[in-house]
């Protein structure tokens, strides 16, 4: 690992975003243009403060989720990938400069949504926003790291996007989002508890109830920071510098 | 650069069947043959790109992929590998950065394929040739002592496919080892050596004028014909 390559891979991927203005008008404008349509159809206020925030961090984790596996995917086919792999840069370069500059993207998605839910749609949080801030953009990264790892085992861009519903609607149902997870069923609540996308639901209520977030908030970020870890050292070990 | 009985298969075809050579430092070798035959097949496994089944790749002393060749060897494939969303400059900037090379090479390598003009276009804007010509720079990023280039000459227009070769026996002056695959004949005569192959394995490793006299051809895609016919004449 090289931290000038890593850096100059991140900024690299920032520079072709940033060539892409559709792209990052719709990552920047979209989430506050659903939060807006959340309210109004939830037409309560109570209610839109218990399902903004989940938006709020369900947003970046399946954006980023899916803007990487697509990502990664291009790159393996357009044969960057291979001139990487003959090249002096490490794997954890690679993945680590994606999450990097999806992370700083998750931001960017984050703030302006939050600024909108927090003026004009009157969301209510009890504590600062910052607690919130670091679920989402935790959620983002472990995003990325999951899209880099499906994408290792998907051939076409059609099979990544399939990928979308195998490894984000299982943990979205399981959660905790819709229903709480201990009124599951035992084995399913099982199940939750060894899903990572659970510990950023609890943590991101608890970012929203506490007046101050407590010890078992940071006990879920390190779960789910160390779950994202974790996925980008298994995409690391997908990837491989020969090929058949 | 050493080749000891290098046998590759994909799938259940063996690309490569048991191909020995080596290479001297300095000097442009030509790899022809048909399209098919294993050509870069055998350039991925010199950069250390290739699942080899068996035999041994040497380049440069150390054996091909270890940490040590990746900045040494530049290596330039056969579609255009660079980033079609960022201009030609950035993606030189990147790679420069990956390679450790300095920032004055992005222009040089620049004003070498002769993109001076399209440096701030998108490399997805650019012609064929264009793209083929960005990709060949980032090889050139960072002075490697070998350059392993496939097929760098396609779809180019006589005059730059001149200038290309005078950068080519330039870098070769310079004491740079470099290995250019083709599958026109015409190119072959430029070449220092050539490596003929034809499905799988070297049909003939010699020099264009000693290949022209051992078959008394008249041009080189005469003498390749003649070889295949010697080879098939023999009994397996």
């Amino acid at each position: 690992m090289n931290v000038s390559i890593t850096l100059a891979t991140a900024r690299r991927i920032m520079t072709q975003l940033r060539h892409d203005h559709r792209t990052v008008a719709l990552m920047l404008l979209v989430p506050s243009l659903v939060m807006i349509l959340l309210y109004y159809v939830i037409d309560d206020e109570r209610a839109f403060g218990q399902w903004a925030p989940v938006l709020l961090c369900l947003f970046p984790f399946l954006v980023m989720f899916l803007v990487t596996s697509i990502g990664t995917l291009r790159e393996r086919a357009s044969g960057t990938l291979e001139r990487l792999m003959a090249s002096p840069l490490g794997k954890l370069d690679l993945l680590l400069g994606y999450g990097i500059a999806f992370g700083l993207m998750a931001c960017l998605q984050v703030a302006p949504a939050l600024a909108v839910s927090l003026t004009w749609l009157g969301l209510d949080l009890a504590g600062s926003a910052a607690p919130l801030v670091v679920v989402a953009v935790l959620n983002a990264l472990l995003g990325t790291a999951f899209g880099l790892l499906c994408s290792a085992f998907a051939r076409t861009e059609f099979q990544a996007v399939q990928f979308m519903p195998v490894v984000m609607m299982p943990q979205i149902l399981l959660g905790g989002v819709i229903v709480p997870r201990d009124q599951m069923a035992t084995a399913l609540e099982w199940i939750s508890n060894a899903l990572p996308l659970s510990y950023a639901v609890d943590a991101m209520r608890e970012a929203v109830t506490a007046s101050e977030v407590g010890p078992s908030f940071w006990r879920d970020v390190t779960v789910v920071g160390g779950s994202a870890l974790l996925a980008l050292a298994l995409g690391a070990a997908t990837l491989r510098r020969r090929t058949p | 650069m050493a080749v000891r009985d290098l046998r590759v298969r994909r799938g259940r075809r063996e690309v490569l069947r048991g191909l020995t050579f080596t290479v001297p430092r300095g000097g442009v070798v030509g790899l022809l043959g048909p399209s098919g035959c294993g050509k870069t097949t055998l350039m991925r496994a010199i950069v250390g790109v290739q699942i080899v089944e068996s035999g041994t790749v040497t380049v440069l002393g150390e054996p091909a992929g270890s940490p040590p060749l990746r900045a040494r060897v530049g290596y330039s494939t056969q579609s255009p590998a660079v980033f079609s969303d960022l201009t030609v400059a950035e993606n030189l900037a990147y790679f420069a950065s990956v390679l450790g090379a300095p920032r004055s090479d992005v222009s040089r390598v620049i004003e070498e394929v002769g993109l001076t003009g399209a440096a701030r276009q998108l490399a997805g804007t650019l012609s064929g040739g264009q793209r083929g010509r960005a990709s060949l720079a980032v090889a050139l990023l960072g002075r490697p002592e070998l350059l392993v280039l496939d097929e760098p000459t396609v779809g180019l227009d006589p005059v730059l496919r001149e200038e290309l070769w005078t950068l080519f026996h330039r870098l070769a002056g310079d004491g740079v080892t470099l290995l250019v695959s083709s599958h026109v004949m015409d190119e072959a005569a430029r070449c220092g050596r050539l490596l003929l192959m034809r499905e799988g394995a070297i049909l003939a490793d010699d020099s264009p004028a000693a290949l022209l006299a051992r078959t008394g051809g008249r041009d080189l895609e005469a003498a390749f014909l003649r070889l295949i016919a010697e080879r098939e004449a023999q009994p397996a």
